[in-house]
């Protein structure tokens, strides 16, 4: 390491362009434009090697982060895409969705100067300069072994056990219940957030490399996990947190009254704001609220804004630092122009004589004492009711676990949140060469986890492939 | 993509269709659904499955042209393919032996209530059929049920078939029987299964109607099919489709069922070059 290196830190993270708020909001393009080779270069320069990183502590899936760093440094891209993808089969996709503020970059010995190593913003443009590359290098494979696995869902978890478990030589069916592959990373997560083309990429990938990928397949209906387990030695459950919570409250099936799922299904996955050259409509509503205050709600505000919105509205029951979002999602929003309207919570709708959402009723909140969750507990203000007018509400308050596969499939224990039970290191489930990851173990939770589980469920059921072992 | 058997337009605007789907005719049961896109731009939209046949791998679907969506389906021909149908969905009709079951059947429903009554027939139930449509010519299948049922009613709205009036004649059939039935069963559009049950309800007799309300993916997760019944939240595509008619939300279903009536048929009122083809030789434009 050199001497000026040591004496002078670089603390000038650089920023990542992006579009101008103004011009955003009325196009469904990614917003952040990602960085310029000499820009990632100048980035890649200010990591400091350490010698026991601790960045790679923060990461769920151990991506050596400096060795890919350094190579972004000597201007070896192609070395460094290939020491990111030894532990990251979905770069592109991670350096876009991934918490690195709280993983990876909240580790980084830079951050105590506030200034840590954009990281996720390095991994980001590895994979998308090989993106431009053209052929992507599909890594060697391992002989046949003419073992059978079925990946149910292919989502993140999905995507990443068959990738692996490809490569060991076996042979894998992924079976997706939608018309288009990748889960949530397709009909979720919103265009301006993650482009659709990434993902389809990322699916192509898989499928070079020898995985077949079968759509419009509901397994629990179409066929059974006892059935698959007939054709398949082993099977992985990866169907993801898709059934979506309500709040009970009066008017919540009023028209107008949307689960984000269904808001961001209609406009992703069905393409709705090129309606009607796609058939899937979408209302354009003037007054839209989204309740809740995660990514999906910010997602689902930012759509609503691009869809022509005029007045859009984040009502979350607790206070601004408590937003589970991304800070950077929620800063996004707010430029853009989304009202925050925090400690606020909505306790009825009022709909019109057709049917329709006409006004939100709700009630303010204040900060109490930390919960279970060790966050503040919001608390009812009484006498504090008020109302706003509103076209629109989107629920986006989270979602529990699919229950179609756990409930066809008997001897598949299930928490009493509706999670299925698997062994944190190998993701065994209670059934025989039945294996499980992602949102269907944890409950909602991020694409990086998701891929973790899929790596170490690969793993196990690999050994068991070849061993024999459970 | 599945392969196109089939498509006729039986009565004037009902057509169907026998698309090739060997698993779903391995597994689908009475009562149960699918989710079928026609092409790529294509809407998802759940159709009621009227029959199959496991030997030849083949499903059929009776559907009513109401716009867009169901429009492209009836411009298909055999040898083509729909880019998706997957299924089956739902959960099937409960079979038992109730004794006397009556099976009402309006619209595209005439076609669904097929399977429910044949296999309530072999469960060893006498079976009442009741058809009803707006006029004659828009009853079809009526010999598929001569074999089973005891008796066949029809009621036409003109009064061209069977007693004239709409779907509350069905108190007259119903007092018309030596005794009421145990169970009614009731598939078609929202009217008839609303209108139905308020008979039934004033009656007494247990009825299960099978709900259609708009879906996206048909597995729990949008959440858009939500319907109150006994005044809790289900979602049709998990919980139902089939339902206690009496204790359906009928206000609400019918409301939530004209969410997107004016978009469906926003393509019938413009004169713009329509990606859908039709080869029925009908003009909508």
């Amino acid at each position: 390491m050199s001497e000026e290196k040591q004496g002078k830190l670089d603390l000038n993270r650089h920023d990542m362009p992006k579009q101008s708020p103004e011009m955003r909001r009325h196009n469904f393009n990614e917003v952040a434009l990602g960085y310029t080779q000499e820009l990632a270069v100048a980035e890649a320069k200010r990591c400091l090697q350490c010698k026991k990183p601790k960045c790679r502590t923060g990461c769920p899936v151990e991506i050596d982060i400096p060795d890919f760093i350094s190579y972004i440094v000597k201007g070896d891209f192609r070395s460094g895409i290939k020491k990111l993808k030894e532990k990251n089969c979905l770069p592109a996709v991670c350096g876009r969705v991934c918490p690195q503020e709280s993983q990876c970059e909240s580790q980084c010995i830079l951050k105590n100067k506030g200034a840590e190593v954009a990281i996720g913003r390095l991994e980001r443009f590895l994979a998308d300069w090989e993106a431009a590359q053209g052929e992507v290098d599909v890594p060697p494979k391992a002989a046949r072994t003419g073992k059978k696995v079925a990946v149910v869902g292919s989502g993140p978890a999905g995507i990443t056990v068959a990738g692996d478990l490809i490569l060991l030589g076996h042979d894998v069916t992924i079976f997706e219940a939608l018309h288009k592959a990748g889960g949530v990373l397709t009909y979720g997560i919103p265009e301006f957030r993650l482009p659709k083309a990434i993902v389809a990429r990322e699916v192509e990938y898989v499928k070079k490399l020898g995985v077949r990928v079968i759509t419009d397949y509901v397994v629990g209906k179409t066929r059974s996990i006892d059935e698959l387990l007939k054709e398949f030695d082993a099977v992985f459950i990866g169907t993801g947190a898709g059934l979506p919570w309500f709040m009970n409250i009066p008017g919540e099936n009023l028209n107008g009254v949307y689960s984000a799922n269904e808001y961001l299904t209609r406009m992703n996955l069905m393409q709705g704001y090129r309606f009607p050259m796609s058939s899937t409509p979408i209302r354009k509503h003037a007054k839209v609220a989204v309740v809740g205050g995660g990514n999906v709600a910010m997602d689902s505000a930012r759509t609503a804004l691009r869809m022509g919105a005029d007045e859009v509205r984040i009502i979350y029951r607790r206070s601004h630092a408590e937003l589970p979002a991304r800070a950077e999602e929620s800063e996004n929003a707010e430029e853009e122009g989304v009202i925050f309207n925090m400690l606020t919570l909505p306790v009825q709708y009022i709909g019109d004589e057709n049917g329709w959402l006409r006004e939100i009723e709700c009630l303010k909140m204040e900060l109490g004492e930390p919960d279970a969750s060790g966050r503040p507990r919001p608390v009812e203000m009484p006498n504090s009711n008020f109302r706003l007018e509103m076209d629109a509400v989107v629920c986006a308050i989270g979602n529990s676990p699919n229950p179609l596969v756990p409930s066809t499939t008997p001897g598949l224990e299930t928490t009493r949140r509706g999670t299925l039970v698997a062994d944190a290191e190998t993701g065994k489930t209670t059934r025989d060469r039945v294996w499980a990851g992602g949102d269907i173990v944890t409950g909602a939770a991020t694409v990086i986890l998701a891929m973790g589980a899929g790596r170490k469920a690969a793993r196990s059921i690999h050994e068991f492939l070849t061993t024999g072992k459970q | 993509m599945n392969r196109v058997i089939e498509r006729t337009m039986i009565v004037p605007n009902m057509h169907l269709l026998t698309l090739e789907a060997p698993e779903i005719a391995r597994k689908i049961q009475p009562g149960q659904f699918v989710i079928v896109r026609a092409n790529d731009e294509g809407e998802r939209i759940p159709l009621s499955v009227a029959d199959w046949d496991i030997e030849k791998g083949t499903i059929t679907i009776i559907f009513m042209e109401v716009g867009a969506s169901t429009g492209a389906l009836a411009g298909l021909a055999a040898g083509d393919s729909v880019a998706t149908c997957v299924g089956p969905l739902g959960n099937a009709t409960t079979i038992g032996r109730f004794g006397t079951v009556m099976c009402v059947g309006g619209c595209y429903g005439i076609g669904s209530i097929y399977p429910v009554a044949r296999e309530l027939w072999y469960a060893g139930n006498e079976i009442i059929m009741v058809l009803e449509a707006r006029s004659s010519y828009l009853i079809y299948w009526a010999d598929r049920f001569v074999h089973r049922a005891a008796k066949i009613f029809t009621i036409t709205r003109d009064g061209s078939l069977g007693m004239k009036g709409h779907i509350t004649r069905l108190t007259d059939v119903i007092h018309s029987l030596p005794k009421p039935p145990d169970r009614i069963i009731v598939n078609g559009c929202t009217y008839l299964m609303a209108h139905a049950s308020e008979v039934t309800k004033n009656l007494g007799i247990p009825t299960i109607v099978n709900l259609n309300p708009i879906m996206i993916d048909g597995t729990g997760m949008c959440g858009v099919c939500r319907v109150t019944v006994g005044g809790t939240t289900k979602f049709a595509c998990v919980d139902g489709p089939e339902f206690d008619g009496h204790e359906v939300d009928w206000k609400e279903f019918l409301a939530r069922r004209k969410q997107y009536t004016n978009e469906e048929t926003s393509y019938f009122r413009h004169s713009d070059p329509k990606p859908i083809i039709h080869r029925e030789g009908k003009c909508h434009s």
